[in-house]
């Protein structure tokens, strides 16, 4: 359990990298900005209290701030979509999901159900995120346009990560 | 009571996700404003070494290009040396200066960390406290201005961009003086809009866009960039500017804080009339 629970502080740092250091730093245009950093709390096993998934995702969110000095922009998304996926995944987990412990990763649920389920977490967070950014509601399409290119690569940035890292799970499970 | 305990319980993780949310509300709203924003000064010590450990090895890359622009920069300021002049008439010389006090100090500074591609875009600098910056001190690059000085620690700062949603500048066109205010929307790092310009007045492409002399920050005359397009529809009282801005904000690098010695006087001064 210890073992597991380090793993996982590991791969919040290594993904925190990887958004601050590579993601941030990718330039492709104002209307795509990518933000990977949730696939951590999108892939947490579905064991995991509610109230620990409602912790770690303002924990997550507070450190994404403090790294792009915006004020609670990122705990607000955060901390949101935490509470999405808990009430997500009780309506799509079955029993056996829960009995084995098992992560809502691409291996485990099958591409279509993953891609949603990405999707539409990526779509809340990010929604939320770039109207608090903005502010209101000028500029209204613009923020759309955003939000969509936006989610549109974070989901595909998840999906190649779980691709390349998670292959070899599926002989095991 | 015992309901009431039973209901809390009951439906804690949503309690307890509503007064994190509640709670990032609040720091929202509290902080959105620039000169509030004092919640990030307690990390921005701890993100700036970090980002700043990433942007001395990203300097290496940069250095032809560095070199490029400080050749132009001292290119520019020999030709204007004294020496550089011819004199063409006698001046007398004075002996205790009374008449120029100086009011505007340049803090040279590298940024090392910076973004273009946000919505709300913040730059950081390697200058803190202990080089004697504070808030809201204006910042310039060698083509045009940057920013405002948003937060500070010790040993950095960090910088509200110019792209950024809060950031409203106060310009003017160097023809005519007109003013206005400069602000970004949002899609292209190049190009930022001139608003209020009267319909009235007279604007013609390629005119140059200055600060103006109405904001404590920035002394008047620090050029922004030149007028992109512009156009005046039916009905409209102000002009719709786009200005292409001088600087670059993709490849900036060396940029110096402006620190304004006689700031808090004319604070002081506007501040007594609103009492």
């Amino acid at each position: 359990m210890i073992l597991e629970t380090l793993l996982y502080l590991l791969r919040f740092i290594v993904i925190l990298f990887i958004q601050i250091l590579l993601i941030n730093n990718i330039e492709l245009s104002s209307y795509v900005n990518p933000y990977i950093y949730i696939s951590f709390i999108l892939l947490l096993p579905v064991t995991v209290k509610p109230w620990q998934i409602v912790l770690i995702s303002f924990f997550c969110g507070a450190v994404m701030d403090a790294f792009s000095s915006t004020p609670g922009l990122h705990i607000a998304a955060t901390n949101f979509m935490g509470f999405i996926r808990i009430h997500y995944l009780k309506a799509t987990t079955t029993k056996e999901d829960i009995e084995g412990r098992i992560a809502p990763t691409l291996s485990q649920k099958g591409i279509v159900w993953f891609v949603f389920y990405c999707f539409v977490m990526t779509l809340i967070h990010h929604t939320i995120l770039f109207f608090l950014e903005i502010y209101g509601f000028q500029e209204f399409f613009s923020t759309i346009t955003r939000i969509f290119f936006s989610s549109i690569v974070t989901v595909l940035l998840i999906v190649i990560g779980q691709l390349l890292f998670y292959h070899s799970k599926t002989r095991n499970g | 009571m015992r309901n009431l305990i039973f209901f809390i319980s009951k439906y804690y993780v949503f309690f307890l996700f509503f007064a994190l949310e509640i709670f990032s509300f609040v720091i929202i709203y509290r902080f959105n404003n620039y000169q509030k924003a004092s919640f990030v000064n307690y990390t921005t010590g701890v993100t700036s070494s970090f980002y700043s450990t990433i942007s001395n090895t990203k300097q290496y890359f940069n250095l032809r290009h560095v070199n490029d622009s400080l050749q132009l920069e001292n290119a520019r300021l020999h030709s204007q040396l004294i020496t550089s002049y011819y004199e063409n008439k006698f001046t007398p010389k004075l002996v205790n200066d009374t008449i120029y006090k100086q009011q505007y100090e340049y803090i040279p500074a590298i940024v090392v960390n910076n973004s273009v591609t946000k919505r709300n875009n913040y730059l950081t600098l390697n200058r803190g406290s202990d080089h004697g910056i504070v808030p809201e001190m204006g910042v310039i690059s060698e083509n045009g201005i940057v920013g405002i000085v948003m937060n500070v620690s010790e040993h950095y700062c960090t910088v509200l961009s110019l792209l950024n949603n809060n950031c409203k500048i106060s310009a003017k066109i160097k023809k005519n003086g007109a003013f206005g205010s400069l602000v970004w929307d949002g899609s292209d790092p190049r190009f930022a809009r001139l608003l209020d310009v009267n319909k009235h007045v007279p604007i013609s492409g390629n005119d140059e866009i200055i600060t103006s002399n109405f904001s404590t920050i920035f002394p008047e005359g620090i050029p922004i960039g030149k007028i992109y397009s512009h156009s005046l529809d039916a009905g409209d009282n102000f002009h719709t500017i786009k200005v292409e801005l001088n600087t670059d904000f993709g490849t900036i690098s060396s940029v110096y804080i402006i620190r304004n010695l006689i700031k808090d006087e004319q604070k002081n001064l506007e501040n007594s009339i609103k009492k």
